[in-house]
């Protein structure tokens, strides 16, 4: 309730999720900025996953799924295209619009019944195996947040060993790309 | 083959070229190559500070007062680390400062050397943008860079972070090369859209209780955009107020000047904006010392808002029409199509807002600045009431440090130009007024510099004042002495049941002799019918003056919007203090 401005905030405003993506100079420290930028201003960071996208030009490409009021997520898009390494920013609505995907690597170690069980999954989910021995195989899944979650628990009691997870990426659907507004 | 320089030397190209003329800065190991180079450049001249957070203010002082980007060059890790709170400062009240650092040598980065501190980590959140320069071919660039990033868009500071490698290395130096105009960040010439123009002449048209409401960025938008500011004003003949950063841009002493707004505004001010129909916004951020309660804040008006910078647009407070631009550019536009759309609006439209301007003549007669003044003790509004008589007829730079002096001197001195009046308003900066009047004297030979000063504040840089005697820098420091730090103790008696917890400093010096100390001069005025002898005795003096100036203890900084409270619920003095805040305003800052 205490917060260090000189009126509370009175009114409830609904909380949207948002995918920003931003081009940034692949130089050091600029991720950094970018999450500083965050961190500082009190912004959420739901997910983030960070590439060199275009090597010629020397571009990375920051996703980063957040979440605040209109008002917030118009300052996070603001804010960030203030920054000097930023190239542009996008608001990537999470609607049918937007394709969203993430991905994890899992270790299942267990009994070769269960080994079987999670299989079958594996199958239901459109996993790949990359790794097989008797007691454990390790797959990999591209999904959306929610279905990773799905398989996660359902691999639990089969046996799931190891999680590793990436942050979302998201790409419009159709024929335009994002341009500088 | 071109000729090759060394990183040290390039430094002082880029500052020639960039027309430096001056920079504040202390030495240390890791800045030491630039300094031998030094002696080379004689257009550069260098001001030794004390403490590198008074190199900052003065590079502040210096920066605000002259328009140009104010340099600051300090060693590496506690040169840095000092650096930041005026770093800090000049981030949030949008001051042009470009600070180069030492660092270690390139290979003792990250092993925890001798005076290493992350300076670029330290610093990237209290600057516009930061560089670590690890190749000598690219310090050029990267310094030129800087210079563009402090002074374009919307101000502020960058540091360049050089490693004493570097500067010994051998490498080339690129001239300077101009602004790409389509640079969305740097360039200041934002498109304006016209059909925005266009709505803002047609909300100005229909509006019958308009008011403007302007700050810093009108003034750091350049001389002709307080000359159109004026314009604008004279033909609307719209009431005007104006943020604390904003004073200057409009003659305080003119009628249509309704005084500063805010927490310490006057009532006029105030309740114009809260009961006004159209607010003009012109390079203010509605800042919560302005807003005060949001909810409340100008309920029934249609806002726009005129900034340099997209991300101050709807932060605080939603508008209804939005320009992003340089205030000079957006004013032209508008005066012009409000010329030609209504060539005589001001007469055609005065009936309009004639019973606006009654009711803000009604609020007027409140003379909410008035004070009982005393025969016995010196009032500080009362002080800074005679400061102002008798300097007004020159042309007076004033710094401030942070407090109720602070607020009486934007209260009770009137401005009538811009780039006279530096004040820490954003950061709130207890110890910035000393060393900033030392960069305002720098950058203005010759021209009275006074710092109205609090004892508390003062103290904080006070050895800045070697500086000044150094130089001979004739800064006049008027301390309003009350003993106490008096905005402390004022929130105190209102929120905290007059529990001065350690707000009263029982072990203060003699200022009169601590100014003999320094090699400057002491004067002391403790009754008010010796004030204007001991004032007029200061301005004679050709030398740096500590003037202390025994004010009333107890006076409160009236009047005042307490916390959680919105711009028509004002305490106007005493009286009013009683039951006003409630138990959940107590907590608020």
């Amino acid at each position: 309730m205490i917060k260090s401005a000189y009126s509370f905030p009175t009114k409830k405003e609904k909380i949207e999720n948002h995918i920003i993506v931003v081009w940034v100079d692949n130089e050091s420290g600029a991720l950094a900025r970018v999450i500083g930028l965050f961190s500082g201003r009190g912004y959420n960071i739901d997910s983030l996953a960070v590439a060199e996208v275009d090597k010629k030009k020397n571009i990375s490409r920051i996703t980063i799924a957040t979440s605040g009021t209109l008002q917030v997520l118009q300052q996070i898009k603001l804010q960030l295209g203030k920054l000097v390494p930023v190239h542009k920013v996008a608001d990537f609505p999470k609607n049918k619009k937007t394709l969203l995907r993430e991905m994890a690597l899992l270790k299942v170690v267990s009994s070769k019944v269960k080994l079987e069980k999670a299989k079958k999954l594996c199958k239901k989910y459109k996993c790949t195996i990359l790794d097989k021995t008797e007691k454990s195989f390790v797959l990999e899944v591209s999904a959306l947040k929610k279905e990773i979650d799905e398989l996660v628990k359902k691999l639990q009691p089969l046996g799931l060993a190891s999680t590793s997870r990436t942050g979302v990426v998201a790409m419009t659907k159709g024929s335009e790309i994002y341009e500088q507004h | 083959m071109a000729n090759l320089f060394t990183g040290a030397e390039i430094i002082f190209k880029v500052l020639e070229d960039q027309n430096v003329k001056h920079i504040f800065g202390y030495p240390g190991g890791a800045v030491l190559p630039i300094y031998d180079e030094l002696k080379n450049h004689p257009k550069i001249k260098h001001i030794l500070v004390r403490h590198e957070q008074g190199a900052g203010h003065a590079a502040e002082g210096y920066a605000r007062s002259s328009g140009k980007a104010g340099v600051m060059l300090v060693t590496s890790g506690p040169g840095a680390t000092n650096a930041v709170t005026a770093l800090t400062d000049a981030y949030m009240d949008s001051v042009p400062l470009v600070c180069i650092t030492g660092q270690v040598p390139t290979h003792l980065i990250g092993t925890d050397a001798f005076q290493e501190c992350d300076t670029t980590g330290i610093t990237r959140p209290c600057t516009k943008h930061n560089w670590l320069v690890k190749d000598v071919n690219k310090l050029s660039s990267i310094l030129h860079k800087a210079f563009e990033v402090a002074t374009t868009g919307r101000p502020g500071p960058v540091l360049v972070d050089i490693p004493k490698d570097i500067q010994f290395k051998k490498g080339k130096y690129t001239r300077f090369k101009e602004v790409k105009k389509n640079n969305k960040k740097s360039n200041i010439n934002f498109i304006v859209k016209d059909n925005n123009i266009e709505n803002a002449v047609d909300l100005i048209k229909k509006s019958s209780k308009p008011i403007l409401y302007t700050g810093g960025g009108v003034i750091n938008s350049g001389p002709e955009a307080t000359e159109l500011l004026r314009e604008l004003v004279s033909i609307t003949g719209f009431p005007i107020t104006s943020t604390l950063q904003g004073l200057g841009a409009y003659p305080g002493d003119d009628d249509q000047f309704l005084g500063m707004l805010g927490m310490h505004g006057t009532y006029e001010a105030n309740n114009a904006m809260h009961d006004c129909d159209l607010m003009i916004n012109i390079g203010a951020r509605f800042d919560d010392r302005i807003t005060g309660k949001l909810d409340e804040f100008s309920p029934k008006s249609k806002k726009i808002h005129i900034d340099i910078d997209p991300s101050s647009i709807n932060k605080n407070v939603n508008v209804d029409l939005a320009i992003v631009g340089d205030v000079k550019l957006v004013l032209k536009k508008l005066i012009l199509s409000i010329k030609e759309k209504y060539p005589n609006f001001v007469d055609s439209n005065k009936q309009g807002i004639s019973l606006w301007w009654k009711q803000i003549e009604m609020w007027r007669k409140k003379n909410s600045l008035g004070f009982l003044n005393s025969e016995e003790v010196i009032k500080p509004q009362y002080a800074v009431q005679r400061l102002y008589e008798l300097t007004k007829a020159q042309d007076v730079f004033i710094t401030t440090e942070v407090g109720q002096h602070q607020m009486w001197a934007a209260q009770h001195y009137k401005f009538n130009k811009p780039n006279r009046w530096m004040t820490s308003g954003g950061l709130g900066t207890m110890g910035y007024g000393l060393p900033a009047a030392i960069g305002v004297q720098v950058a203005n030979p010759g021209k009275l510099v006074v710092d109205i000063a609090g004892e508390a504040s003062v103290l904080m840089t006070m050895q800045e004042m070697s500086t000044a005697v150094q130089y001979n820098l004739p800064i006049k420091i008027f301390i309003l002495n009350n003993q106490y730090m008096g905005m402390v103790r004022q929130w105190q008696e209102l929120l905290h049941e007059k529990n001065y917890s350690e707000s009263y400093t029982a072990a203060l010096p003699d200022f009169v002799k601590l100014a003999e100390a320094y090699g400057c001069v002491g004067i002391r005025a403790s009754k008010p019918d010796e004030l204007d002898k001991k004032i007029s005795e200061m301005l004679s003096v050709n030398k740096p003056v500590i003037f202390d100036c025994v004010v009333d203890k107890i006076e409160n900084c009236y009047p005042m919007i307490p916390s959680g409270k919105a711009h028509n619920q004002m305490l106007l003095g005493k009286q009013d203090e009683e039951g006003t805040i409630s138990e959940e305003g107590k907590v608020l800052v």
